[in-house]
């Protein structure tokens, strides 16, 4: 029986005993999974941690308040490589992590502007030409990618006795986990509220006192931070970046990424993100065909299924609510 | 008269359209005004141009002494003013409960790291006052109910109750019972009875149903074309010789 109590109540995070107790068996799965799965699976999982936080952030953007942005790409590399400078000067893990983040906040704001003007496809071409733009400033520039060989970065030097790649995994983890828990926090907020009140009607916001400039940039502001981060968590995995690897197909990824997940779900944007490791990993023999599946992914949601990946846990888990009545 | 808005010689254009033309108006506090005229007759224009919606091309607007025109929505909203739509804009994906909070943003103090802690006293404060307007309306079944969700009439109350949720000095009602059935009317003109009575709320409503209108309202405008062409008691527009040649033709 669900009986709330008081307003407090009604507000708390994962209210229900029965989620509770999901989440405590999903939190013990995930301690016990490196010391089950190989390697390489744990390894997987640490991309699909790093790769949440991202699409978490852009359906912060996408999603919740509506603003289509293919400009993630450019936020990745802008990330990726304030945190490979800070941490080649010898900033530490988390001082360079929320510097990644601040800077991709701070490009954020500024491709936020034009949002203020434009509005669907238009505002989607203008944040595409930046993440071209930011590829190509990456690409032509020595002093910020490195040059030819790019920036090497340290792994992390794994402490309290576990492997690089456990430590690895309980790490992100736990960034995904604080994340998560914060996004959550935001989205039923009443900076959430502010969000979904734009996606919405922007002049019924309006009308209601949500300033559109403050939210709109506050918006971009903070899903760059999670990309920014994303960024940053990637380059610390993959030990080696250059400019190379943020081109348009990773703003795509990440797009897919969102809508393949579910829009305007946090819980998707795990499912999503997923989704876009698994694929070109089950597809390894295929490579080529990769973009092609997440292009029939989103045709084949948006068709069948517009809450993506969550939708179907949300029809699962009705199913099991009614049984055995259908 | 020290009236709580006072527009005067509002004009609007778009390119060659003349929405609204040396349309000129006040409202006392605590009065009800109605604007009535035929489809197209600028009654929505006026009201877009004093929540900001549009800018006026030439005239003034002020509300407790202080000029509307060039103010953002949000800042007009800020000061006192709550509209609703004639063709609904509810937040179609949040429940009934969360459009009114929404309507309880410009009270919150906002305070981004609360937000993302999950510090919520604010929240329960305001969702306190957001129950008090979900009784006041009937709401309570639908509290958690998507908003799309909802039936025509309960939308209707939704609009209302997220516009009184701004705690306004002053109400634009845009047709605020049309579409409605018989019944649903009598309850609605009773709440904006109610609202003026309970909360001392200074109303000024766009209507259609004259009969609605001229119970509710205690002085009556009527436009055409842009042009305000009668003013007066309910009674006495309803008789105006140019408002019934607007109406009903030569």
């Amino acid at each position: 029986m669900d009986l709330v109590e008081s307003y407090a109540q009604d507000l708390g995070f994962a209210r229900k005993r029965i989620t509770r107790a999901l989440l405590a068996l999903l939190l013990m799965a995930l301690l016990a999974f490196p010391w089950v799965a190989p390697d390489y699976m744990v390894f997987i999982a640490t991309l699909v941690a790093l790769f949440s936080i991202g699409v978490i952030g852009q359906n912060l953007l996408i999603g919740y308040t509506g603003q289509i942005s293919f400009g993630q790409a450019g936020f990745l590399a802008i990330g990726a490589f304030s945190f490979g400078h800070l941490s080649i000067w010898g900033a530490p893990f988390l001082l360079a992590l929320a510097g990644a983040g601040l800077m991709a906040a701070l490009a954020g704001v500024i491709v936020g502007f034009p949002s203020l003007r434009l509005k669907g496809p238009y505002l989607s071409i203008a944040t595409l030409g930046f993440g071209v733009a930011v590829y190509q400033i990456f690409v032509n520039s020595e002093v910020l990618s490195g040059g030819r060989s790019g920036l090497a970065i340290a792994k992390l030097k794994p402490m309290f006795g576990l492997s690089s790649v456990r430590y690895e995994y309980f790490v992100y983890m736990l960034l995904l986990a604080g994340f998560t828990w914060v996004s959550y926090n935001i989205v039923s907020s009443f900076v959430g509220r502010a969000f979904v009140a734009i996606r919405d009607s922007d002049i019924a916001a309006e009308v209601n006192g949500v300033n559109l400039t403050r939210y709109k940039l506050l918006a971009f502001a903070l899903s760059s931070f999670y990309t920014g981060v994303h960024g940053a968590l990637y380059a610390q995995v993959l030990g080696h970046i250059e400019p190379q690897i943020f081109n348009i197909l990773e703003s795509i990824t990440l797009f897919a990424a969102v809508i393949v997940g579910g829009v305007a779900s946090i819980e998707g944007s795990i499912l999503g993100a997923a989704f876009v490791i698994l694929v070109p990993k089950v597809f390894a023999d295929f490579r080529e065909m990769v973009p092609v599946v997440y292009g029939l992914g989103i045709i084949i949601v948006l068709m069948f299924q517009p809450l993506g990946l969550y939708g179907l846990w949300l029809k699962t888990r009705l199913y099991f609510q009614l049984w055995p009545f259908r | 008269m020290g009236g709580l808005l006072e527009v005067k010689a509002l004009a609007l254009h778009f390119g060659g359209i003349t929405a609204l033309q040396d349309v000129g108006l006040a409202i006392a506090e605590g009065e009800t005004l109605a604007v009535i005229g035929p489809n197209g007759s600028g009654k929505t224009s006026l009201f877009n141009c004093i929540t900001g919606i549009y800018r006026p091309s030439s005239g003034s607007i002020s509300f407790l002494e202080e000029s509307l025109v060039g103010r953002s929505p949000d800042a007009i909203t800020q000061l006192g003013v709550a509209r609703t739509f004639q063709n609904l804009r509810l937040f179609h994906n949040m429940s009934v409960l969360d459009n009114l909070m929404v309507g309880r943003h410009l009270h919150f103090r906002k305070n981004f790291v609360h937000a993302a802690l999950r510090l919520r006293a604010e929240e329960i404060r305001h969702r306190r006052r957001c129950e008090e307007i979900i009784e006041f309306l009937n709401l309570e079944p639908v509290r958690k109910s998507r908003a799309a969700d909802c039936p025509y009439g309960v939308q209707k109350r939704v609009e209302l109750g997220r516009a009184l949720a701004t705690e306004p000095k002053l109400l634009l009602l845009d047709e605020p019972v049309s579409g409605l059935t018989q019944e649903e009317k009598e309850e609605f003109s009773y709440w904006i009875h109610e609202i003026r009575g309970r909360f001392r709320i200074t109303i000024l409503l766009v209507e259609h149903d004259l009969r609605v209108a001229s119970r509710l309202a205690d002085r009556m405008v009527a436009l055409d074309h842009g042009v305000k062409i009668a003013e007066g008691t309910p009674a006495e527009v309803q008789r105006h010789p140019e408002v019934i040649k607007a109406y009903l033709g030569e």
